[in-house]
């Protein structure tokens, strides 16, 4: 339709309902019902078209499928969509947790509705364009242009410190980006093209990728975040609302390690070898120390925000692995995190919109009045452990797998983390639903409701399955890691044999 | 004798026709006073769209007349269209707004009219002379229309700190434009360019030094800004929308010719000059405008970063760069068009309201018109996908590829700086709560701020058409 493609479709269809929303006029009430009902269909619609995507992706297939090219900026920097199987997963996770998302905000948000279910259609766009774009600069693009509704999101409808954390958020993220422009910049005068899929192919020279790698981990890293540079996830996530918190834990931070497999690791493979140690030192760091402040949270969104962290370290270490193993984990940790992390900002809004505070402290033995919730939040606790049967094992447990074939220490290092994981998602969750009903205030509180039963039942039930069958996304996965690794050495014994003749 | 050759007037004919206009609309306003204001306006805004049209159905490619003073290239028609788009845009700004203050007196058109004769002139000179007259005859109009309101304390302020500043950037002008005469023994510049094909002395790089101060003065770069805060605050407001966007593309339009068109064989010697001015002007701009509590003085402080990143794009010496010039000025015409339109419709019943905390919970007051303004700030601060973006985008492009990395990594760091307040701006308007709505926009704002604001957003769906122009405009310098 109009030249355009399937993914275009994705594109646009969530913008078509924000112009929507935005056409509303009438009372206040009923604009308010319409604002949601409209996003609700369009983030439904745009799921069941990225499904639709999804039918026709060849999963055995490592090139870029579903391709479409449009004329932009020059005939070297186009409009150029695609699809493989590194980015299709993440595509499909966006379009399904959105819906979730619409619903989550159905009653907390009642204010400034419109403007609301807008700037999530917005996000839902560019998230979906960071995925799809097989052009650097419209990469670029989409990456930045988040910037604006998150923004808007945080400090509009977030916390007491909303103002704070948004502006943390904005420019800490912005200055991590703006590098990396450079590094684009570079590599379009190197290349003479900004096209991916022939980046992919092009050799830049070893001197220059380490600068470019630099670039652009300096904007992966804060996305990621990796530590030192995640200080604005914890302010961010804790003034958000919760869907703000969903959107940012799923997928905005899955955009660093989607830019590492994407980029940094098969564009610049010698600055990758390179760099590894750093990478696994920086890894290992965020695994133990933001565990160890995890454990220390008196918050609860805070606590999640911190163990986001810790296991995005094992995102990290397991891509830059470089095996098999290593990679297909990271890819699959990244997918069970987006689920289990959201499910969990899902599970503390259930409470927060109840009580209205985050405070471990005043919670305790909610499992007396709450059976349903107290059961969604264990399987969600477990599967952020790592527990076998949830996806979270598995992700965890490949990443460490690939660690250990590379560097034992690291593994090691690595897999105390899996210990104080349990530390601080168990202690948090006996302090919260086990213990005595004390609280006046908690002997009052209704269970579940259907829209919340609605929300957490969907991921519960993926969580699950896939922890028992990960075949389905680690398949997705299988051939676009061997097609990696396969350039990757060729390069690196390309790189060797040089260095080697000229000596 | 020899006989008298009348130079072709063909090529110069949109300052004709604006200099002829600007007779009679004096002779208008002479004979029938201040009635006439309403006339005489529509009649100015007639003839900036006629010169438009003009400039616009010249044929494609170089000429040059009046024995070489004067060049009519791609490059001239691009930053013509430009400097008449601004300057018709801002008349259309001031039209209610000075009938509300009580200024609208009917020279005022007028001398928008001559102002902007000279900016052509500016554009197209090809010598330093003709360069000179094109200057003096747009300075001399704006230094009146600075202090127009002139019960103002401020305003004649601002006009009178114009006048001597701008006389003594004239002089410093001048006395580069002499030194490169009495080095280079010629005025025009390709015979200036001609004359260093084989080596220069180091008059020429004294000439060059001041040419560059004069011209750094025009386009309010650092270390000759000083004057613009003062002058945007202190003018009424349309004259300063007048100074950021038409005064702008005329300035910069020289610098370009002047640098690029005259110096060509000394690239690395100005070059450091632009470097320096550039760092500086982004530097600045970016931390000074932070405390800013007056939003007039902030857009001040927001043009000087601004001309700094397009001075990134002249720095960089290729036809890369000066592409990325054009790009910068046509879409920061667009955002700096907007951005006053929303300063203008800061009215309440009492008057113009003019402080940054004024726009407090703009979004729940008037969310059509904070939203405008939210998105022409993002595109100031550069965020994509808005026009802003691809400005910075080809500006920083040419550096990289010019090498000029150390150049190119300081802005781009000053430019997330100046994204601060920039948002802190949204901040007020989205987070705060509100203080009142303002007087509804008059038509002549919601034009303007509709056009800009649909430029700004929409500019990534289709940017081929104006990088396109503006590439084939750069070209034409090369």
């Amino acid at each position: 339709m109009f030249g355009l493609g399937i993914l275009s479709g994705l594109l646009v269809l969530p913008l078509v309902g924000a112009a929507f929303i935005l056409t509303l006029r009438g009372e206040e009430e009923a604009v308010r019902s319409n604002a949601r009902w409209a996003a609700l269909v369009t983030t439904v619609a745009t799921f069941v078209l990225s499904v639709v995507a999804w039918q026709r992706f060849d999963g055995g297939n490592a090139a870029f499928q579903l391709v479409e090219t449009h004329a932009w900026l020059t005939d070297s920097i186009r409009f150029k969509l695609g699809v493989d199987g590194f980015s299709m997963p993440f595509v499909l996770l966006t379009t399904f947790l959105m819906p979730f998302c619409i619903i989550a905000s159905w009653q907390p948000i009642e204010t400034r509705v419109k403007e609301y279910m807008v700037a999530f259609l917005v996000l839902e766009t560019t998230m979906i364009g960071v995925f799809v774009a097989l052009d650097l600069v419209l990469f670029y693009l989409f990456f930045e242009a988040g910037l604006i509704p998150m923004f808007l999101i945080i400090g509009v409808w977030g916390g007491k410190r909303r103002v704070y954390a948004a502006f943390k958020f904005f420019l800490y993220t912005l200055l991590g980006s703006v590098l990396m422009l450079l590094a684009v910049m570079a590599m379009y005068w190197d290349a003479g093209t900004t096209d991916i899929a022939v980046l992919l192919k092009h050799r830049f020279a070893p001197a220059m990728q380490t600068w470019l790698w630099l670039a652009f981990f300096a904007s992966f890293a804060v996305k990621m975040p990796m530590w030192p540079v995640h200080t604005w996830l914890p302010d961010a996530h804790v003034e958000a609302p919760t869907a703000g918190s969903v959107i940012l834990a799923a997928i905005l931070l899955k955009m660093g390690g989607y830019g590492f497999i994407r980029f940094s690791i098969p564009m610049f493979p010698d600055a990758s070898v390179y760099f590894t140690p750093l990478v696994y030192a920086l890894s290992i760091v965020a695994i133990i120390y933001t565990s160890l402040v995890a454990m220390m949270q008196e918050d609860m969104k805070k606590l999640i925000a911190y163990s986001s962290v810790a296991h995005m370290g094992f995102v990290t270490m397991g891509l830059f692995t470089m095996t098999p193993q290593g990679i297909q984990g990271a890819m699959f940790q990244m997918v069970s995190h987006g689920l289990v992390s959201g499910a969990l900002f899902l599970c503390v809004g259930v409470v927060y919109d109840r009580l209205h505070t985050r405070m471990i402290a005043d919670y305790g033995g909610l499992v007396h009045r709450m059976p349903v919730y107290a059961t969604c939040f264990m399987v969600f606790t477990m599967a952020n452990v790592g527990l076998p049967g949830t996806s979270g094992f598995v992700g965890e447990f490949l990443t460490l797998t690939g660690a250990f074939k590379v560097n034992s220490w690291v593994a090691f290092f690595a897999t105390t983390g899996v210990i104080l994981s349990a530390a601080y998602a168990l202690w948090l969750y006996r302090r919260v639903i086990f213990g005595k009903l004390e609280k006046e205030k908690l002997k009052s509180m209704p269970d579940l409701n259907y829209r919340e039963v609605l929300v957490l039942v969907p991921l519960l039930l993926l969580v699950i399955w896939y922890g028992v069958q990960p075949g389905a996304v680690l398949d997705a996965f299988a051939a676009p890691t061997t097609e990696l690794l396969k350039s990757t050495q060729a390069a690196l014994s390309a790189a060797k044999t040089a260095a080697l003749t000229l000596h | 004798m020899p006989a008298l050759t009348v130079p072709a007037i063909a090529p110069a004919l949109p300052e004709l026709l604006l200099a002829a206009g600007a007779l009679v609309l004096v002779l208008i306003g002479a004979v029938q006073g201040d009635r006439s204001r309403g006339l005489v306006g529509a009649l100015a805004l007639a003839l900036l769209v006629a010169a438009g049209l003009a400039v616009a159905m010249q044929p494609a490619g170089r000429i040059e007349t009046f024995n070489g003073a004067f060049v009519v290239d791609g490059f001239a028609r691009f930053m013509k269209l430009l400097t008449l788009l601004g300057a018709a845009a801002s008349l259309i700004l001031s039209s209610d707004y000075l009938k509300r203050e009580r200024l609208d007196r009917y020279e005022y058109p007028i001398l928008v009219v001559l102002a902007t004769t000279g900016m052509l002139m500016m554009i197209s000179a090809n010598d330093l002379i003709a360069l000179y007259v094109g200057v003096e005859l747009q300075s001399l109009a704006l230094y009146v229309i600075a202090a127009m309101d002139r019960d103002n304390a401020r305003s004649s302020e601002a006009g009178l700190k114009y006048f001597v500043l701008g006389a003594l950037s004239s002089g410093m002008l001048l006395y580069g434009a002499s030194l490169t005469y009495g080095f280079s023994g010629t005025v025009s510049f390709p015979g200036i360019a001609a004359a260093l094909q084989n080596g220069h002395s180091a008059g020429i790089v004294f000439g060059v030094v001041f040419l560059a101060a004069g011209l750094a003065f025009k386009i309010s770069a650092v270390p000759f800004h000083m004057w613009t805060p003062d002058v945007y605050e202190g003018s009424p407001t349309p004259v300063t929308a007048f100074f950021a966007a038409a005064t702008k593309m005329a300035a910069m339009a020289m610098t370009v010719r002047v640098f690029v068109g005259a110096f060509p064989g000394i690239v690395p010697q100005w070059q450091q000059i632009v470097v320096f001015i550039a760092i500086a002007s982004m530097v600045l701009g970016a931390f000074a405008a932070i405390g800013q509590r007056n939003i007039k003085r902030l857009m001040a402080y927001s043009s000087i970063g601004h001309m700094g990143y397009a001075l990134v794009g002249l720095a960089a010496g290729t036809e890369q760069g000066v592409n990325g010039v054009l790009v910068y000025m046509a879409l920061y015409l667009a955002m700096t068009l907007g951005a006053f339109a929303c300063i203008i419709a800061m009215r309440r019943e009492g008057g113009m309201v003019e402080e940054i905390d004024d726009l407090a919970g703009l979004a729940r007051s008037q969310p059509a018109l904070a939203f405008c303004l939210a998105m022409l700030l993002f595109s100031l601060a550069g965020i994509p996908p808005l026009a802003g973006f691809f400005a910075k985008f080809y500006v920083f492009a040419a550096a990289i590829q010019a090498k000029l990395v150390t150049l190119a990594v300081i802005g781009i760091v000053a430019s997330v700086v100046g994204a601060y307040y920039y948002i802190r701006i949204v901040k007020v308007m989205y987070f705060d709560e509100p203080r009142g709505a303002y007087l509804p926009m008059a038509p002549g704002l919601k034009l303007v701020l509709g056009v800009s604001s649909a430029v700004v957003v929409l500019f990534w769906l289709a940017p081929a058409p104006l990088v396109g122009a503006a590439a084939a405009a750069a070209k034409s310098l090369f």
